[in-house]
């Protein structure tokens, strides 16, 4: 009797999760304290399917040779001097935004991985999840590889651990995080896995990455392309978490869907920033935030979603309402960058004329309507050496922690408030998506480190401007205010003198 | 003569990050690996208690007993960060290979008496599980630990966990003509032959461990000193067919194992000199799971070589003899 020879998938499984055994001198639940009290009921998880199939001989083997590739790009174009070649001296503010809110979110996914690695009872998802701490560590370190050339010239990027732990419009992205670091480890998945590596990767990364390629950055190209192999792999994890548990007991579909609804408002609020990124800080735009949510959400989105109904999942929760601030959110977001630069880490300018025609082009419905004249106003007010800086402190968002600037959905002159009590205590928001996630968490929600309110109350270095970005580590002069003006703008304008001095 | 390209010579405004140089002491050029790891992880400032450890906040250095002052001290001597660690083990993983292609090709498992294949499938086929229980240990000390210089190269050492247990399902593999019999037949030996009833029982003890230090020093002076180096050193004895075979196709486990304790050495070594109490803290967990792998390797050293436990023994003292040259008192 031969017995038969191991299928592919067969001969994985005996290399991955048939490595698990049933304890007995310890219980399971002692070994994997975290993942009963999120309500989401697995009845089998050999259920689950592979997302996909490496080893780690594998896996060392091609990451080894992506990172020899990287590295040598990395390598000569500090040699030859890449940051030279730039569009323009404005485009590095788009990768302090970078350094400062998403790099550091990489290292957060990396940690956060190795949790749901270990503590997920499923062996082949604790390998899935391994990988990807593997991966997410990898993004981290080789974006600060990529980008610590441009450091050594340009201001904004030195202090970038610390500014993310302190700076008032960095705490979106990490409080982001961090709820999704403290959430249980199938809600954490959900967000990080699905929400945000597959429904809106393609709203955050390929920007970023074909900003730079549009705008001669190689060096950061060539980390996106570099990475691409990997995120394709997470997005696949990603769609089989949300399919695995709504798989496995019609219980969980009312849990799963809150997920969606939330970390899909949370991560559309955070890519705010995105919004205003391509719309007013790319010198070479790409293409417009509109045009990319359509693509990237309106219709690879609504197809997900359509193959995902058969599970009895719907669109999340105000999808409508995200896509009809899309024709606002960056105007809205650069309009309020502009106003607080001088308390920010980097740089902010007014859209030029061509600029404001090519915006106007995007965004017929809305652009001439309602934020030319604010931009012509602005504009016209500098001429006059009147040049409009925010002075106060912003109230922010409970939830999202972005100032309380958006609009009514419909009535983009009104600006939208929403709050909530409770334990006696009144609680503000910027929207009805960020009021439902408070509502639904509120313990969560009111430990929030809102920085206005810290600032208040005594506990970010003082109770001055100067004091406070001290603490922040912005270098006043420097890190802050125009890009007009700025030693940014002094260097950009010598290398390019220097250019065309050696042309003639 | 030498050729000389002329280049544009730009002046560079810094060197390094401003966090990195307060470390260095000056604005200098730092390394790949100091730019990579130092102050990575988020101090401060943090929004909300994890549900699921209300107690902590997720990165807290409260949740081991030892103190440090700066966690980003115990420094990785190989100055691995991803890339340097990635390039680093697919250099040593193509010299496995070319192993696991010699004796493929020679058919040096294939032609084993069934006798030996039985022995290597009960003695040491099993301990491609407890690789997967050290791959969860270092997987939670990742997560669970403080500083990046500390968690990234755990979150390697589970990768290379992970693919030592791979390496070893391989053999098993090959022995059985890739039908997966012997490792089934292994898994059962793991579960109930008295030989690995006492390092079952400790890995699983190991993988309630809360306190990740003390964690620590179970898996590296416990699994990695006394079981892990029995099981390795006593292949060519304990199976005189294969012997040889087996331990070119654990080639790798030889040299991870050097990388490796560079690295814990040195980790253990700067968290014990940094206090009394630290230093009597790990002592105490040093000795307790060193006996502890002792005892639960005794029965498989006996199985493995017939020698009623005393190459176990000798492996604990060993490991003892190694942690005090870490400064413990063993």
């Amino acid at each position: 009797m031969t017995a038969k020879k191991l299928s592919l998938k067969q001969r994985y499984e005996f290399l991955t999760r048939d490595l698990d055994w049933e304890p007995s001198y310890q219980s399971a639940d002692d070994i994997y304290p975290y993942d009963k009290f999120e309500g989401i009921k697995i009845k089998d998880w050999s259920g689950w399917e592979d997302p996909f199939r490496l080893t780690m001989d594998s896996y060392w083997k091609f990451q080894a040779e992506k990172e020899r590739k990287l590295y040598a790009v990395i390598d000569a174009f500090a040699q030859n001097n890449g940051q030279t070649g730039v569009s323009d001296g404005r485009y590095i503010n788009v990768l302090k935004v970078f350094l400062t809110g998403i790099s550091p979110e990489e290292y957060q996914a990396h940690r956060g991985f190795a949790f749901t690695g270990r503590h997920l009872r499923g062996a082949g998802t604790r390998v899935a999840c391994q990988m990807q701490s593997l991966d997410e560590l990898r993004h981290v370190q080789t974006q600060i590889h990529t980008i610590s050339h441009y450091n050594k010239y340009f201001d904004g990027m030195s202090e970038f651990p610390i500014q993310h732990d302190r700076v008032f419009y960095l705490s979106v992205p990490k409080s982001f995080f961090d709820d999704a670091r403290t959430a249980g480890p199938f809600e954490f998945m959900v967000a990080v896995g699905f929400a945000f590596e597959y429904v809106l990767t393609n709203l955050l990364f390929v920007p970023f990455m074909s900003g730079a390629a549009y705008n001669g950055d190689m060096s950061t190209v060539t980390f996106g392309f570099s990475a691409q192999s990997d995120e394709s792999r997470h997005m696949t994890l990603g769609i089989e978490v949300i399919k695995f548990l709504l798989e496995q007991h019609p219980d969980n579909l009312p849990i799963v869907q809150r997920w969606v609804d939330k970390w899909f408002w949370r991560g559309f609020r955070l890519l705010g920033i995105v919004a205003a990124m391509m719309d007013y800080m790319l010198p070479k735009k790409v293409m417009s935030w509109k045009e990319a949510w359509d693509i990237y959400f309106v219709e690879a989105g609504g197809a997900l979603f359509q193959d995902l109904a058969r599970y009895g999942l719907k669109m999340p929760k105000y999808a409508d309402i995200a896509t009809e601030a899309g024709e606002h959110i960056s105007h809205q977001n650069w309009g309020l960058f502009y106003q607080l630069c001088h308390v920010a880490g980097f740089h902010a300018w007014m859209p030029d004329a061509e600029h404001l025609d090519w915006l106007s082009a995007k965004y017929p419905n809305t652009f001439d309507k309602y934020y030319r004249p604010r931009f012509e106003m602005w504009a016209k007010q500098e001429k006059e050496g009147k040049r409009f800086f925010f002075n106060g402190l912003p109230q922010l968002c409970s939830c999202c922690q972005l100032p309380m600037l958006y609009t009514e959905p419909g009535d983009p002159t009104k600006t939208c408030f929403r709050s909530s009590v409770f334990k006696g205590t009144r609680y503000h928001f910027c929207s009805d998506g960020c009021k439902d996630i408070f509502d639904g968490e509120p313990e969560k929600y009111v430990q929030s480190w809102l920085p206005v309110n810290q600032i208040f109350q005594g506990n970010c270095g003082g109770a001055t401007v100067p004091e406070v970005l001290d603490w922040y580590k912005i270098n006043v002069g420097v890190d802050n205010g125009d890009y007009v003006g700025s030693p940014d703008e002094a260097l950009w304008n010598a290398w390019t003198a220097q250019r065309f001095s050696e042309a003639s | 003569m030498s050729v000389q390209i002329k280049t544009v010579d730009l002046t560079p405004k810094r060197q390094t990050f401003a966090h990195v140089a307060r470390r260095l002491g000056g604005d200098k050029p730092a390394t790949r690996y100091q730019e990579a790891t130092l102050d990575l992880q988020a101090t401060e400032n943090f929004h909300y208690k994890p549900l699921w450890e209300p107690q902590f906040w997720q990165y807290d250095t409260r949740k081991t007993a030892v103190v440090m002052a700066d966690w980003y001290k115990p420094l990785d001597p190989r100055q691995y960060y991803y890339g340097s660690y990635n390039i680093a083990r697919a250099n040593m993983q193509s010299a496995g290979e070319r192993n696991f292609t010699f004796v493929e090709e020679r058919g040096l498992l294939a032609t084993i008496s069934d006798a030996e294949r039985a022995r290597v499938t009960s003695l040491l086929l099993p301990v491609r599980h407890l690789h997967w229980g050290s791959n969860m240990n270092m997987a939670e000390i990742c997560q669970r630990g403080y500083g990046t210089a500390v968690t990234a190269p755990c979150i390697f050492s589970a990768g290379d966990q992970l693919g030592m247990a791979q390496i070893v399902s391989r053999i098993g593999l090959a022995l059985d003509g890739q039908t997966g019999a012997c490792l089934a037949a292994a898994k059962q030996g793991w579960m109930s032959n008295p030989a690995w009833q006492g390092v079952r029982q400790m890995i699983e003890d190991t993988l309630v461990q809360r306190d990740w230090f003390e964690l620590f020093t179970a898996q590296v002076l416990g699994v990695n000193e006394v079981v892990l180096k029995l099981v390795y050193g006593a292949l060519e004895q304990a199976f005189p067919e294969s012997g040889l075979a087996l331990a070119m196709l654990t080639g790798f486990m030889a040299d991870w194992a050097a990388d490796e304790t560079r690295w814990s050495d040195a980790v253990l070594k700067t968290v014990a000199a940094e206090s009394e109490a630290n230093k009597a803290l790990i002592s105490g967990w040093a000795e307790r799971w060193i006996a502890r792998a002792v005892t639960a390797a005794e029965p498989l050293s006996a199985a493995l070589l017939g020698d009623h436990g005393a190459a176990a023994r000798a492996a604990g003292d060993a490991a003892r003899g190694h942690g005090r040259k870490l400064g413990l008192a063993l």
